[in-house]
C-alpha cells in the first residue's frame, strides 16, 4: 500500500517547488536529447569538423603554420561554442509551442519561467559536453594550454556568459517565428556573418576598412581575443570588459522583450 | 495492482479548508461562466457566452468548426484571458486565482499534447512531478494510469510510435494525473476510428462515474447524446440553445426511422396505414425505396413495427437516424441562420 499525497490547492509555489519543477523539466529536456541523439551532432561533431577544416585547410595560409594557427583559432572557436548552443533554445521552445506540449505545461500549477530555466539548464549540460569534446580534441591535435587549466576554465565561463545573453535573442526568435525550421534558418543568418566577420578565424589586419570597422565592434571578436589571451596569455582587460559589457547590454535589452513575449504567448 | 492511490482528503474539504479564499462553498456548479467575450482582431471568437456545468455532470458544448468551442475551453483553463466576462471553476476565478484553478482541472486538447520523444511512462511521471507529487508517488500514479488506459505494454516506448488512439489515451491519462475535479475534453474523438472512439467514450463514462465533472466539446450529435447530461449549442461565438439533451432533442424532433420495404410499391400503402394508426409525417422516397418516419420515442418505434407487422408488410430493414448537427442547427435557429451561413460562405 502506498498513498499518494496531494498538496492542498494554493496559489503559492515556493522555492522548493520551483526547484523541483525546474529539475523535472531539465530532466525532460535531457531525455529528449537522449531520445534524439542526432540533436547532439551540432554540439559534438561540428566543433571537430570546424577545427579540422580550419586548422588544416587555412592554417598554413593564415598563420604560416598549423601549430601557430591552432593557438590562434581554437580559442576563438571555443568562445563561440556558448553562442552556438544558446541558439538551440529558441528552436526547442518553438517546437514545444507547436506541438501543444506548452499548453499542457501552462495548465499545470507551475511558474512559467521554470519551463525556460529547464531549457537553459539542459542546453548548459549539452554545452559542457561540447566544450569537453572541443578541448579534448584540440589537446589531441596539439593545442598548448599555456596558462594552464584555469585559463581554459575561465574561457569556458566567458563563452557561457556571452551565450546566456544570446539565449534571450534565441528565445525571441523562437517565440516570434512560425516554425522551428524558420528559427534555425534565421539563427544561421545571424550567426554566420558575426562568426566570419570577426577575428575568430583570421586576423582582421588584412580585411578592407569597412569590414575592419565591423569586426572591431563585433562582440565575437572581443570574445575570441579574450579567450586567446586566457589560453595563450596576453592582455585581457579590454576584451574581457567588452564581452561583459556586450553580455549585460544584450541581456538588458532583449531579456525583457523575450519575457514579455513569452508571458503574452504563454 | 496492489497499490491503492488515495487523495488525502475529500473534495469538499480541499476547497472548504481555505476559509480566506472567499470561494463559493458549494453552489452545485463546477463551472460557471458569465458573458465571456474574446476577440481576435476583428473576429469575435466568443461574443458573450454563458455556461454552467453542474457538479458531477457532463456538459456537451456542441457547435461547428469555428464556433468558438476551443477558445471557450482555453479561457476556462486559463490558457487565454477573456476580454470581458467572468468564470469560476471549482470555486476559483479564472482571472484572479489561475494557479489554484489549474490544480483542479485537467485538459485534453484536440491535438494530443504529449511529448513525442518521451515514453508514455516518462510523460506521465513528468506531469506527476510538476503537480508536486513525490518521485515515488509520481511513479505509482503513472504506473496505475498506464494500466488503466491499457498502455502498460507500450509504457517504455516513445510516444511517437503510438497510434492515434494510444496517444489520445495517453493524453487523457496525463489529464487525470492530478485527479482533476473538472475535466475539459476538447473534441476528444475527432479523427479517431469508431473502435478507439468507443474506448475513449467508455473511459470518459468511467471518470464521470467516479465523480469527475466533464466539459466536452464536440461536433457530433451522437457523441453529445452518448456522454452529455446537458447541452450548450454555440455558433459564431454565441449560445444559441442550452438545456438537457432530452429537451433539445424534443425541440429538434428526435429520431427518424428509415424503413426499407421488400417491395417499394408498397411504400405509399405503408405510410397510409401508419397515418391511420396515428403515426403522422411519414414521407415516401420511391427512388431510394425508403419510408422516412419521424418518431419522438421508443413507444412510437414499437408502434410502427406493430402496425407494419399486423398489416403483413414485407420489411427488409429499419434504421434509426439521429438528427445531424446541421439538422439541430436548422431546427434551433430556423432559416435565418442558414441564410447567414450561406452569405458568409459566399463572402
Amino acid at each position: 500500500m502506498s498513498t499518494v499525497t496531494y498538496p492542498v490547492p494554493d496559489g503559492r509555489i515556493g522555492l522548493a517547488g520551483n526547484l523541483r519543477h525546474i529539475g523535472a523539466l531539465t530532466r525532460r529536456n535531457l531525455m529528449r536529447i537522449k531520445a534524439d541523439p542526432e540533436s547532439m551532432l551540432d554540439a559534438v561533431v561540428v566543433p571537430i569538423i570546424f577545427t579540422l577544416l580550419f586548422v588544416y585547410v587555412f592554417g598554413g595560409a593564415v598563420s604560416g603554420g598549423q601549430q601557430a594557427y591552432k593557438q590562434y583559432m581554437i580559442p576563438g572557436l571555443l568562445g563561440t561554442t556558448g553562442l552556438n548552443l544558446a541558439m538551440a533554445v529558441g528552436t526547442g521552445l518553438n517546437t514545444d509551442f507547436q506541438t501543444g506540449v506548452m499548453d499542457r505545461f501552462r495548465t499545470l500549477p507551475i511558474a512559467r519561467s521554470s519551463v525556460l530555466v529547464g531549457k537553459m539548464l539542459a542546453e548548459a549540460c549539452r554545452g559542457m559536453v561540447s566544450f569537453a569534446v572541443l578541448i579534448s580534441f584540440s589537446l589531441i591535435l596539439g593545442l598548448q594550454l599555456k596558462t594552464g587549466p584555469l585559463g581554459v576554465l575561465a574561457a569556458v565561463g566567458l563563452s557561457m556568459a556571452f551565450g546566456m545573453s544570446m539565449v534571450w535573442i534565441s528565445m525571441l526568435l523562437g517565440l516570434v517565428m512560425r516554425s522551428a525550421q524558420a528559427v534555425q534558418g534565421v539563427s544561421m543568418v545571424v550567426i554566420m556573418p558575426l562568426q566570419f566577420g570577426s577575428s575568430i578565424f583570421a586576423p582582421t589586419s588584412t580585411m578592407p576598412g569597412w569590414l575592419q570597422a565591423f569586426t572591431r565592434y563585433n562582440p565575437l571578436s572581443n570574445l575570441a581575443d579574450a579567450c586567446r589571451s586566457l589560453i595563450n596569455g596576453g592582455p585581457l582587460a579590454h576584451s574581457v570588459t567588452m564581452v561583459l559589457i556586450w553580455s549585460v547590454g544584450i541581456t538588458a535589452i532583449t531579456a525583457p522583450l523575450a519575457v514579455a513575449r513569452f508571458r503574452k504567448k504563454a | 495492482m496492489t497499490q491503492t492511490v488515495t487523495a488525502p482528503t475529500d473534495r469538499g474539504q480541499r476547497t472548504g479548508s481555505r476559509p480566506d479564499s472567499g470561494n463559493a462553498p458549494d453552489s452545485g456548479n463546477a463551472v460557471e461562466a458569465r458573458g465571456i467575450v474574446k476577440h481576435f482582431g476583428a473576429t469575435k471568437a466568443l461574443d458573450g457566452v454563458d455556461l454552467t456545468v453542474k457538479q458531477g455532470t457532463v456538459l456537451g458544448v456542441l457547435g461547428p468548426n469555428g464556433a468558438g468551442k476551443t477558445t471557450l475551453i482555453r479561457v476556462l483553463s486559463t490558457l487565454i484571458k477573456p476580454d470581458a466576462g467572468s468564470a469560476v471553476v471549482g470555486g476559483f476565478d479564472v482571472l484572479r486565482q489561475p494557479k489554484q484553478l489549474r490544480r483542479t482541472i485537467g485538459l485534453t486538447g484536440q491535438y494530443a499534447s504529449v511529448d513525442e520523444l518521451l515514453s508514455g511512462y516518462e510523460n506521465l511521471y513528468l506531469i506527476g512531478r510538476l503537480l508536486d507529487l513525490s518521485g515515488r508517488d509520481a511513479k505509482a500514479r503513472a504506473t496505475e494510469l498506464l494500466e488503466r488506459f491499457s498502455l502498460t505494454e507500450a509504457a517504455k516506448r516513445e510516444a511517437k510510435t503510438y497510434s492515434g488512439g494510444m496517444r489520445r489515451r495517453l493524453d487523457l491519462a496525463a489529464s487525470m494525473i492530478g485527479r482533476p475535479r473538472v475535466l475539459y475534453l476538447d473534441e476528444p474523438t475527432t479523427g479517431l476510428d469508431p473502435r478507439t472512439r468507443n474506448e475513449v467514450w467508455a473511459e470518459v463514462q468511467r471518470m464521470v462515474g467516479e465523480g469527475t465533472t466533464v466539459l466536452l466539446t464536440t461536433q457530433y450529435m451522437e457523441e453529445a447524446e452518448q456522454l452529455a447530461d446537458d447541452l450548450t449549442v454555440i455558433d459564431r461565438g454565441r449560445v444559441i440553445a442550452a438545456g438537457s439533451v432530452a429537451g433539445l432533442k424534443a425541440q429538434v424532433g428526435g429520431q427518424t426511422l428509415q424503413i426499407r420495404a421488400v417491395d417499394a410499391a408498397e411504400l405509399p400503402e405503408m405510410a397510409h396505414c401508419l397515418g391511420e394508426a396515428g403515426i403522422v409525417g411519414a414521407s415516401v422516397s420511391t427512388d431510394a425505396g425508403l419510408l422516412a418516419v419521424p418518431i419522438t420515442g421508443d413507444e412510437q418505434l414499437t408502434a410502427v413495427i406493430g402496425v407494419l407487422g399486423t398489416r403483413g408488410f414485407g420489411v427488409a430493414g429499419i434504421d434509426t437516424q439521429v438528427p445531424s448537427l446541421d439538422e439541430v442547427f436548422l431546427a434551433i435557429t430556423g432559416s435565418s441562420a442558414v441564410a447567414a451561413a450561406a452569405k458568409e460562405s459566399q463572402a
